[in-house]
């Protein structure tokens, strides 16, 4: 063993390497892409890694890999397994040879998602085991628990990390070298590999024996534990990353009796059955959903049990929202006694808020301000979507109507149009999701004759998670250069009918662009071309001649750069944030933004 | 020893690479560490928060209330936002100047940094004011304001590391050709 400082998706990502994966596939998405991307790194050439072009193209390439015995990693993002559901739920009653293991991270907060979905629930849905991390070093442990329990059972396992583990660094334990996995190969047996309903109904029974099986056998895995004061009358029940938050709120109060849950499914029932004897109330700690409550509530029921469960049902610890130590301690002062250390502090001056932007540069801001001022005086609406793009929505842009899911843009507007046919209806679409979920989305309305403009902005990378390559980048992640897959030929060839081109940095073209597009029927589409600032390198920055300034502020007020700020009623570029876009420079009334300094 | 460490600022600031030369050095000294980043939607432009923690029986990888020994702030109302980790008599180090968020430029909020650090002043015993501005331009590159920081909260001793550690670690993770100029940085403040 060795020690090593790591962040928690590379420690998941170093358990699959070491336990010997042989193919790894997933679609970005905070916080679980980091898993991915250190594969890509700790691959010394025997892995293949790939971005897929979504969740359900990941799941099912790694269960064909799977089915010939080799040991897959799927990873994704809480959202993106409700993509990958349909291969998983049927996968579940399939079954696998190769270990396969799924990584799906969940976001309580939630901070970058849209919904506070619980993958736990999943697993009690697809009826597969999940193992759920209190810490980095168990990321890493139980990556490997994984794995071994997969290839044994034949079975995929879930595996759900949160925010706080993904993105939480740690100096661990891990082993010296990987495991290597010699691939069997793929073995022909239709009844095995071809679903079919009388299968399905035998291997439903198979799966629930194998579930009660390993309720048993779970019951006495190594982290999931009770500790504490087994006299005690008072109990706590957690998991995840509520357990490290329950341990550092208890400190030296150790009147209590503790059971962690490492696999709320199948649950270790024999365990919290003997945590349970004695006690005469429980509290449960766990972020999202009551998942672990309501099994300590129905088993109380099973083995007429008399303890009081509290949690989430009962009111007394959050609905919603990310635990912390604070909000555990709060609830243990009134459950355990232990005393409250926060200091108060007077009331501060009035905070800025900072929400998120786009960044300075950013070729999105061009693209939203030239339909923006295309549009003006016309009925429109503006569907947005998944990526940097729905910071569209912040003033003063104000420019995201909608946003829904991974490739609602395309066809929300459609059903909007359906409803009001008097109002263009714009649907924007950033490039890596466009390949994820927003194809199908532009043949349904080319098939049904939907009137609606598509607007695809394409910086050349998935920037909101952090610049995964994708389909049209040309760069895979086993380091290939390979052909880029153009979306205006795809567009083309599914016959949008017109296809209009602009530098979004170039206001006077966008505009015409987008005018050009907006008279006719079908679907048309204008496609932005520009790459993120975080891929390019920059313009010599800007600034404002401040006799030139007339102080009218049109460059604050319509683009909302983060690099323009007001200084004593005029203009001024902070010239550490400009990255040289010279968007403001066409905007500006009186020319009086150039390449020289604001002095 | 146990030392929690909390720096905060705005996305893209270079929190997140002072937590990281913080951490290699708690490594190199053979302590345990465990941290937290801000990462997704929040770093741009937003609020973030990384956090240290240093030593053994640490569980969560946030530092609780009240118990962080330092806060390293990138900037004052970020430091007044977070000045609820920080322990009695713990050192708050804080930039002077004030990053205007798009909303204050757009007139949807008043924000004066100015009050923010008479706030500081009243309520925080051991405050030490960086003025980073002149620091960067001094230095020639806007690029180190994180390293600035870092160097005041190594000379006050609070964070139980020497300069020679810190310099150590920044020759491994810092490209050579910036070496020179980030330990310069880091000595700003001596």
């Amino acid at each position: 063993m060795k020690n090593e400082f790591l962040m928690g998706n590379e420690a998941a990502a170093l358990g699959a390497v070491h336990a010997g994966v042989n193919m790894v596939c997933g679609y970005p998405g905070t916080p679980s892409t980091e898993i991915l991307e250190a594969c890509a790194k700790r691959n010394d050439g025997s892995i293949h890694v790939e971005w897929s072009v979504n969740e359900k193209a990941a799941l099912e390439a790694a269960a064909g890999c799977s089915y010939a015995g080799g040991r897959t990693l799927v990873t994704m993002k809480q959202m993106g397994l409700n993509v990958a559901a349909d291969p998983m739920m049927c996968l579940a009653y399939v079954g696998i040879k190769g270990g396969m293991v799924i990584a799906v991270a969940d976001d309580p907060g939630p901070i970058s998602s849209q919904t506070e979905q619980d993958t736990r629930h999943f697993a009690q849905f697809s009826k597969l085991p999940v193992f759920d991390p209190s810490n980095v070093q168990e990321a890493y442990t139980m990556m490997l628990d994984a794995f071994e329990l997969s290839e044994k059972y034949g079975t995929p396992v879930l595996f759900r990390p949160t925010t706080r583990i993904c993105h939480g660094y740690a100096s661990i334990q891990i082993r010296e070298s990987a495991e290597k996995h010699e691939i069997e190969g793929f073995i022909k047996d239709t009844r095995r590999w071809v679903i079919f309903p009388r299968t399905s109904y035998l291997n439903h029974l198979k799966i629930e024996e194998r579930n009660d099986k390993l309720s048993e056998t779970l019951s006495d895995y190594k982290l999931n534990r009770i500790e504490g004061n087994p006299s005690a009358k008072k109990g706590i029940a957690c998991g995840g990353v509520s357990y490290e938050y329950v341990m550092e709120a208890l400190g030296s109060f150790d009147d209590v009796k503790i059971l962690k849950v490492s696999t709320p499914c199948p649950f270790p029932e024999q365990l919290a059955s003997e945590f349970l004897d004695g006690l005469c109330e429980v509290t449960v700690f766990e972020e999202l959903d009551p998942v672990i409550e309501k099994e300590l509530v129905y088993l109380c029921g099973k083995l007429g049990k008399s303890v009081k469960i509290r949690g989430k049902l009962t009111g007394d610890t959050q609905r919603a929202g990310e635990n912390t130590v604070e909000s555990v301690k709060d609830v243990l002062c009134g459950y355990l006694g232990i005393e409250k250390s926060t200091k108060s502090l007077p009331a501060s001056p009035e905070l800025p808020v900072r929400p998120p932007v786009l960044c300075a540069g950013c070729p999105h801001r061009g693209s939203f301000y030239a339909v923006k001022q295309a549009c003006k005086g016309k009925k429109a609406v503006f569907c947005g979507d998944i990526g940097c793009y729905t910071l569209g929505n912040a003033m003063p842009l104000d420019m995201t109507d909608t946003c829904l899911c991974m490739g609602a843009d395309v066809t929300i507007a459609q059903g909007i149009r359906i409803a009001e046919p008097d109002t263009l209806c714009f649907a924007f679409i950033g490039d890596s999701t466009f390949f994820a979920s927003g194809i199908t989305g532009v043949i349904n309305a080319v098939y049904n004759q939907n009137d609606i403009i598509l607007v695809v902005l394409d910086n050349s990378t998935t920037a909101m998670t952090g610049h995964q390559p994708h389909p049209g980048t040309g760069r895979t992640m086993m380091g290939e250069i390979v052909q880029k897959i153009s979306i205006e030929k795809i567009l083309e060839a599914v016959g949008v009918t017109k296809i209009a081109k602009a530098n979004p940095l170039d206001f006077k073209e966008s505009v015409e662009a987008v005018k050009s597009v907006c008279d006719g029927n079908g679907v048309r589409a204008i496609i932005f071309k520009s790459p993120c600032i975080a891929v390019s390198k920059p313009s010599p920055s800007l600034g404002v001649k401040k006799e030139s300034c007339i102080g009218c502020m049109k460059c604050i007020r319509e683009l909302g750069c983060p690099a323009i700020v007001n200084s004593g009623g005029k203009a001024y570029i902070e010239k550490s944030l400009c990255f040289g876009c010279g968007l403001c420079s066409q905007v500006c009334p009186v020319n009086a933004i150039g390449g020289e300094s604001n002095e | 020893m146990n030392k929690n460490c909390l720096l905060c600022g705005v996305g893209g600031q270079g929190t997140v690479l002072a937590a990281k030369i913080l951490s290699a050095a708690a490594m190199e000294k053979g302590l345990s560490v465990k941290s937290a980043e801000t990462i997704g939607m929040a770093q741009r432009g937003g609020s973030v928060v990384s956090h240290v923690r240093i030593g053994e029986n640490v569980h969560s990888p946030l530092i609780p209330h009240s118990c962080a020994d330092v806060v390293i702030s990138f900037e004052p109302a970020e430091a007044v936002r977070n000045l609820c980790y920080l322990k009695k008599d713990g050192l708050l180090i804080t930039a002077k100047k004030a990053v205007m968020p798009v909303t204050a430029s757009l007139g949807g909020c008043k924000y004066n940094g100015e009050e923010m650090l008479g706030y500081l002043r009243t309520n925080v015993n051991n405050l030490c004011v960086i003025d980073g501005e002149k620091a960067v331009a001094e230095l020639g590159s806007s690029k180190v304001l994180n390293i600035v920081l870092l160097g005041a909260a190594v000379k006050s001793g609070a964070l139980g590391f020497t300069f020679s550690e810190i310099e150590e670690i920044i020759r491994k993770s810092v490209k050579e050709q910036f070496v020179e100029l980030n330990i310069r940085a880091l000595h700003y403040s001596e």
